[in-house]
């Protein structure tokens, strides 16, 4: 990689605050970095660390107040942001320094099609119009690996799969051929094949156009397979830079040492593992032939089609132990999750929790039932009320099952749990939007422990969440195990988690299950190809890439990114 | 991008109505509207007994007589109307009955059809689509064909007055709060709930209900307005408020005709129904404000660093 010449963005002593109540909350503190055009630059770091508030100063995004800019300056090709008016800003923003977003779906209007939203990039910035700005979309669409594009580009947003949408938004980014792209969690939301093809592409147009990348992340595979140089953020702070594989081969500051070492992938895994050490023989839940169907709506003349999310599953979970259930997305998991949690019916299939089938209950069992069984959400921000202070969170259990703790115990009690998953009892009287992903993910630990339950569903419970965070709370949910005698059924897409955490595996793929066994001896032996192109997907560090190597084999075989299943009924 | 409060030093803890206090000072608008509302509410309280039968007396002399003269005695300062009442009188009596249906439709419409609406947006059984159906008959149906109907059958009086306008505004609230709910109970934390064993009163009530609370009370605020216009209508018709009693609608209706000559007669009412109205609105603003928690950081005191 070239370095030479001035950098094309340089940020100096930048220092950020959000003003509350209380005290101002320094969200970036005296950040300073730069990047050259052709460059790379990975800001890594876990949530609330302020690596995007950094990022979105430079874009103008920030409303103040409650955001308020202390200090520091960007200047961006010698020119300081800051001085520009408002109109000089915007014409830099989109034509200069583009930014991608981690939620495609959000950032894409629902109600134009794909070409005209590429189109109004040109128009807006009074490029092209027209029949030129639509050939030139149809030419990016191309560019960016969306096939057809002759026909795809008058489709609408949700007519995409998830990695389509973001190659989009990736295609109306580098219309303009900006000199930097800012993108901030690009993958996050992906799942594994479709991530590496994404980080491949993004690879390929800064190679073709030399514009300089800057790429925030809080995932290490992802930071190492792009990198050229590395900026470590934590609290606000700056805490290491320098070039990518010094930080990752030799980390300095303790928390790069903790970060790398959190991350769950590798051998040591397999040396400190989470697993259960005693499991009993006794059978909790058994799930027998289960399967979901959904009738897809189509033409009026064609025939009823139907589409299998879960197909003839059956398993069982024994006490003490942790069965993860891993897969893509629609691949029929959380399906599954919400079946037996009795959120959605089943098509047919029993599942026998200590004997007495899930499906057949009402009234009293089901209540008891609702007891025994809790999930924690995959989505921390989205799983708790809003208007809720944490303490009428976690008490919910014991306001719906009256018997469980008398009302004046509550208060005490709400406050052992939080201590339980390590927060603070005078966190009680705070809402959820005050906390991070982490924490929040504590606080829906603690509302599950509350009603004391004997199996806990974790829906892709550490998902969002931080390497290092994710480590806390895996480590959080085995002791619990240990101590409270807890099973888990841990849904998840990310291969490394259940390889430390779960006691067997079972693999699905477009709802069945296509793999089943222990973790040590699926991990080591994979005897189906999906299992084996799961593996393979995880990143590679960029410095161990040779030139011509052929990108994240194994990707396109298994699953290239197909549209959503049901999208062209029409 | 999250914002990580620091840990707040628990000094001690104020009572709510200081909390609140305090939030209505940092927003002087509002609290503008909350001095005026409660002068409006004193007024529409002692008002007659304070103005007396002033706001009765016939002057043939002050007959159409203009604003802001002093010659007379300070009753007159805003004008007197065709048959030489003073309008600033008539203005504080008028206020008990104008303030009193108004609230009373408002609140019933906003109570009643929020309910149903609650009801038909999370239930999805044949009692739901019956609510729904119901709306869209009072919505289509000329209310004041309604009016004339109760009127016959039930006869005239300020009850009937408020159930007719009740009714008649209620699908605003049915349909609003049953669009908020669709999405709602789609949202992952009444998911959890369902999961933890609520019943449906209790997701409805704890979980739903006080995210929709905030859009039905701004509403309510904005159809004072049109309640107290309709209702003068309606008594135009013969239901409710008769001759002589009278209410600001009645008298924005009286002033109509010498808008050329006397524009004061129906200014003034006027201007009151507007400034409740306007009133009501900045103060249902600064409750949607209280009531989230992720907004109320625009009332508290925002101190910056130092530099």
């Amino acid at each position: 990689m070239k370095n030479v010449g001035n950098p094309i963005l340089k940020v100096e002593g930048l220092t950020v605050d959000f003003l509350s109540n209380d005290e101002p909350v320094r969200a970036v503190d005296n950040v300073s970095f730069h990047v050259n055009r052709g460059e790379t630059l990975v800001i890594l770091g876990e949530s609330g660390s302020g690596k995007s508030v950094s990022t979105s100063t430079v874009m103008d995004l920030i409303d103040c107040p409650p955001g308020d800019i202390v200090a520091g300056s960007c200047l961006f090709d010698g020119t300081e942001l800051s001085r520009l008016d408002a109109d000089a800003r915007r014409n830099i923003n989109g034509r200069r320094i583009a930014m991608i977003f981690q939620d495609p779906l959000a950032y894409l209007n629902p109600v134009y099609t794909v070409g005209r939203q590429i189109e109004e990039v040109y128009e807006s910035h009074g490029e092209a119009g027209g029949r030129e700005a639509r050939a030139r979309a149809m030419e990016l669409l191309q560019r960016v690996g969306i096939p057809e594009p002759e026909t795809r580009i008058d489709y609408y947003p949700h007519q995409f799969s998830g990695g389509q949408r973001q190659r989009i938004m990736i295609a109306m980014a580098i219309a303009l051929k900006p000199d930097i792209l800012i993108a901030d969690e690009p993958t996050t939301a992906l799942d594994v094949s479709v991530q590496a093809q994404i980080l491949d592409l993004l690879r390929d147009l800064q190679r073709e156009t030399g514009m300089a990348l800057i790429l925030i992340t809080h995932d290490l595979e992802v930071a190492a397979s792009m990198a050229d140089r590395i900026i470590v953020m934590s609290a606000g702070k700056v805490v290491e830079t320098g070039p990518a594989r010094e930080v990752f081969s030799n980390p300095k500051h303790a928390y790069t040492c903790r970060l790398i070492s959190a991350s769950p992938d590798g051998d040591p895994a397999e040396a400190s593992n989470k697993r259960a050490t005693k499991i009993g023989s006794e059978t909790l839940l058994k799930v027998e032939h289960l399967t979901k169907e959904y009738a897809l709506s189509s033409g009026a003349f064609a025939p009823k089609r139907r589409f299998k999310a879960v197909d003839d599953v059956s398993f069982e979970v024994r006490r003490g132990e942790t069965l993860g259930i891993v897969g893509e997305s629609g691949s029929g998991k959380s399906s599954i999750a919400r079946m037996l949690l009795r959120l959605s019916d089943p098509s047919s299939g029993k599942a026998l929790f200590s004997g007495e089938d899930v499906f057949e209950m009402g009234g009293k069992t089901l209540m008891a039932f609702r007891r025994k069984v809790q999930m924690v959400f995959q989505d921390p921000f989205g799983s708790m009320n809003p208007r809720m202070t944490v303490r009428s969170i976690i008490s919910e259990p014991w306001a719906i099952h009256r018997d469980i703790l008398p009302r004046h115990q509550w208060k005490e009690r709400v406050a052992e749990l939080l201590e339980l998953v390590g927060l603070k009892p005078d966190h009680a009287d705070r809402y959820p939007h005050q906390f991070s992903g982490g924490q929040r993910q504590r606080i829906a630990i603690a509302r599950a422990l509350a009603s004391e339950p004997e199996l806990i569903v974790c829906d892709e419970a550490v998902s969002a969440l931080d390497v290092s965070i994710q480590a806390q709370v895996i480590d959080l949910l085995a002791d619990l195990r240990t101590r409270l005698g807890l099973s888990y059924i841990f849904i998840t897409h990310d291969l490394p988690i259940v390889r430390q955490f779960a006691d067997r595996i079972l693999v699905m793929k477009q709802g069945k299950v296509v793999e089943e066994g222990d973790t040590a001896t699926l991990f080591r032996a994979p005897r189906h190809e999906y299992t084996r192109g799961l593996l393979q997907a995880v990143p590679k560090p960029k410095w161990l890439m040779s030139e011509n190597e052929p990108p994240a084999e194994g990707a396109d075989v298994f699953w290239s990114d197909r549209p959503r299943s049901g999208s062209f009924s029409g | 991008m999250t914002i990580l409060l620091p840990d707040t030093k628990s000094t001690e803890e104020p009572g709510t109505a200081r909390v609140l206090h305090a939030y209505l000072k940092r927003d002087r608008l509002a609290l503008a509207a909350a001095v005026f509302l409660a002068l409006f509410v004193l007024a529409a309280m002692l008002g007659p007994w304070l103005v007396g039968d002033a706001a009765s007396r016939l002057g043939l002399r002050q007959r159409n007589l203009a604003p802001f003269s002093l010659e007379q005695s300070w009753i007159y300062f805003l004008g007197a109307d065709t048959l030489g009442r003073p309008i600033l009188a008539r203005l504080i009596v008028g206020a008990q009955n104008t303030l009193g249906i108004a609230a009373a439709a408002v609140f019933s419409s906003m109570l009643i059809g929020g309910a149903l609406g609650l009801v038909a947006g999370y239930s999805e059984r044949w009692y739901s689509h019956l609510i729904l159906r119901l709306a869209d008959v009072i919505m289509s149906f000329p209310s004041l064909l309604l009016a004339l109907i109760v009127l016959y059958t039930l006869g005239p009086s300020i009850t009937n007055l408020v159930i007719v306008l009740a009714i008649t505004r209620m699908p605003i609230y049915l349909r609003t709060a049953r669009a908020e709910v669709l999405e709602l109970r789609e949202r992952m934390f009444v998911s959890a709930a369902r999961s933890m064993g609520a019943k449906p009163v209790r997701i409805i009530l704890r979980h739903i209900a006080p995210l929709v609370l905030p859009t039905l009370v701004t509403i309510s605020a904005i159809d004072f307005a049109t309640v107290i216009l309709s209702e003068s209508a309606l008594s135009f018709l013969g239901l409710g408020i008769q001759p002589p009693d009278f209410t600001w609608g009645a008298m924005v209706a009286n002033g109509r005709g010498y808008l050329s000559t006397a524009w004061w007669i129906a200014f003034w009412p006027g201007l009151a129904i507007m400034l409740t109205t306007l009133s009501l609105n900045i103060l249902s603003n600064w409750a949607r404000t209280v009531a989230d928690p992720q907004q109320r950081w625009r009332l508290q005191t925002l101190r910056k660093a130092a530099r």
